[in-house]
């Protein structure tokens, strides 16, 4: 299968400032998040993507085609959420999408019905003929989703989505994103400095520091190892009990009153309580010892920027 | 299925040609053009100096009225390239006035509101977003100028017969080229300005401003120096000394043709790239 975005040691340079250092990475999963503190180079990348900024150095592919000779390949396949505000002040919601679809090349008609699918989709239906100008923040912000998908693009780049939504409306446009991407065949790019609406959306997570990849994470892989691995508070020979899970193929570290374990193919949470009580251990606690994307971020930034990924 | 029950889904349906997107740009620049009340008074009001035009041309062919004035055909006006430089340059006036007003509007309200990215992130380059928006500027511009003069054209070619269209055909040429290189200029410098400055009204000052400081100080310079070179600096000049040698008529601005038409070259040139550095997604801070 393509990979949605190919990175091949992609620099770009504002002056003499190398923002981004040589990304190389392969993204492939429905929904992939871009994380960074500010000035790591996410929107730097977005717009290199999209063709806005030239590379100094390497190149990038979306669906195979490459940013460097394809750019209206990849405009063509794509549709783009700014994080900043930007619309067509003195334009009814309903011309603005239509317009904006029609020039992405559907045509006047289609553009149009597809203009009030999209403000209804987004939940600006009954504010269409309204003009953007005058929408509220978390309006304007709906009505540039519905630029994004007036016009059925394959990946969607969603630049800080929830920025300025109060908390229904964040909720009501992660619904949205992951309804888009777990019933419409699209790809959807996440850039978000909320740790919370990538971990909820995404199923891939780069990490960007100072221009550089820090850390790639496939989260869903993430989530699925997390459930092998168990944390617990037992009361009596931790030890013996340690020795005991090891001895069924886990993998354990006993630490004060904490004993952790990676559990072995087959092996269930309840064959842990059967053999605690086969040794008369009390099991205090016992949760899975997850990584939440918090903890992947925080390490991710104490790494050193030295290198790519 | 009503409207408001249908989700999001792709679209898989006939697309446009993409040479033709930046029509689509020129449509609703138009339209916006057109609610405006001020504009489409000052449009309609245009179309007076044609009428008028027209009117006398037609009494310039009437035997009754000539007896009446004791006058001969072709002595109460005559229709030569004189008469259409200077109907060209009443339209080119209003059209001037018209490009002031409009002009701040064509590209500025893109840059305020931050909606270049949402143009190009499309399969939509700079330049056919240019050219939409000049394409507007041309065809509102054409109807003021070009358009009515070849209907002046046309009565008097209908009136004088096949002979005076065929003896005057360099005027044909001529109204088309001199309008097309005025619409062009003024446009292009509207376009620039108004990529500029974000404020409408400093923005159409600044048009006129353009136009009239830059001819001034020409004249300073000219008056000064004891020369002409003053006229290299002034747009109006250099449109009136290459429109005067289309129509084949006495400029009485002493450069030569050659270099009127490299200085409107250059000042295309310096608007163009005015509009190049700022029409952009994102502005790059080096």
């Amino acid at each position: 299968m393509t990979p949605v975005i190919e990175l091949e040691g992609l620099g770009v340079r504002f002056g003499k400032r190398d923002i981004l250092k040589g990304l190389t990475c392969s993204l492939s999963g429905r929904t992939i998040g871009l994380l960074g503190p500010n000035g790591a180079g996410k929107s730097t990348l977005i717009n290199t993507l999209l063709g806005f900024y030239q590379p100094c150095g390497g190149t990038a592919r979306i669906f195979g085609y490459d940013i460097r000779s394809q750019i209206k390949q990849i405009r063509s396949v794509v549709g783009y959420m700014p994080e900043n505000d930007a619309f067509i002040a003195n334009m009814t919601a309903v011309s603005f999408i239509r317009f904006m679809g029609e020039l992405s090349g559907l045509p006047s008609e289609a553009a149009l019905e597809r203009a009030h699918e999209s403000l209804f989709y987004v939940g600006l239906g009954e504010s269409r003929y309204r003009k953007v100008g005058t929408y509220s923040l978390g309006m304007k912000q709906l009505a540039k989703l519905a630029q994004a998908i007036v016009h059925g693009p394959k990946l969607i780049i969603l630049d800080e989505p929830t920025n300025g939504l109060d908390p229904p409306a964040r909720l009501r446009m992660i619904r949205m994103i992951k309804e888009m991407r777990e019933v419409h065949d699209v790809h959807i790019v996440l850039c978000s400095h909320l740790l919370r609406d990538v971990e909820e959306i995404c199923e891939e997570v780069l990490i960007l520091k100072d221009g550089r990849i820090v850390h790639y994470s496939n989260l869903e892989e993430e989530r699925r190892a997390n459930r092998r691995f168990v944390e617990m508070e037992p009361v009596g020979d931790s030890a013996a009990f340690a020795l005991a899970l090891e001895g069924m193929g886990c993998e354990c570290a006993l630490s004060a009153n904490r004993l952790k374990a990676v559990l072995s193919d087959g092996m269930e949470i309840r064959d842990i309580y059967r053999l605690a009580a086969e040794r008369d251990v009390q099991l205090r606690r016992l949760n899975y010892r997850r990584d939440t994307l918090e903890d992947i971020f925080l390490k991710a930034m104490e790494t050193n920027t030295n290198g790519g990924l | 299925m009503a409207v408001y029950k249908r989700s999001y889904r792709a679209y898989s349906g006939r697309l446009t040609p993409p040479w033709s997107r930046f029509f689509v740009l020129t449509r609703y620049a138009l339209r916006g053009m057109f609610r405006s009340k001020f504009l489409t008074t000052i449009f309609v009001l245009s179309f007076f100096s044609p009428l008028v035009c027209a009117i006398l041309i037609y009494l310039n062919h009437n035997a009754t009225i000539l007896n009446m004035m004791h006058a001969r055909h072709n002595e109460a006006i005559n229709v030569n390239g004189d008469f259409f430089l200077g109907f060209l340059g009443v339209q080119g006036g209003i059209a001037f006035f018209l490009t002031a007003f409009i002009g701040p509007n064509t590209i500025a309200p893109d840059l305020a509101n931050g909606a270049l990215p949402l143009y190009f992130c499309r399969p939509f380059s700079r330049a056919e977003y240019v050219l939409g928006k000049l394409c507007s500027l041309f065809y509102l511009l054409s109807f003021i100028t070009w358009v009515p003069a070849l209907v002046l054209f046309g009565i008097e070619a209908n009136l004088s017969g096949p002979g005076w269209m065929w003896e005057n055909r360099s005027i044909a040429s001529a109204i088309l080229l001199s309008s097309w290189i005025y619409i062009l200029m003024i446009s292009l410098l509207a376009m620039a300005l108004s990529a500029w400055v974000k404020w409408r009204i400093a923005a159409g000052a600044l048009i006129l401003g353009v136009m009239f400081f830059l001819s001034g100080f020409g004249a300073a310079i000219n008056a000064v120096m004891q020369s002409n070179i003053g006229f290299y600096i002034a747009p109006g000049p250099l449109i009136t000394r290459v429109c005067a040698q289309l129509f084949g008529v006495d400029a009485r601005i002493d450069i030569p043709v050659a270099g009127a038409w490299a200085a409107l070259l250059v000042m295309c040139g310096i608007c163009l790239a005015l509009l190049a550095k700022k029409v952009r997604a994102f502005e790059v801070v080096r």
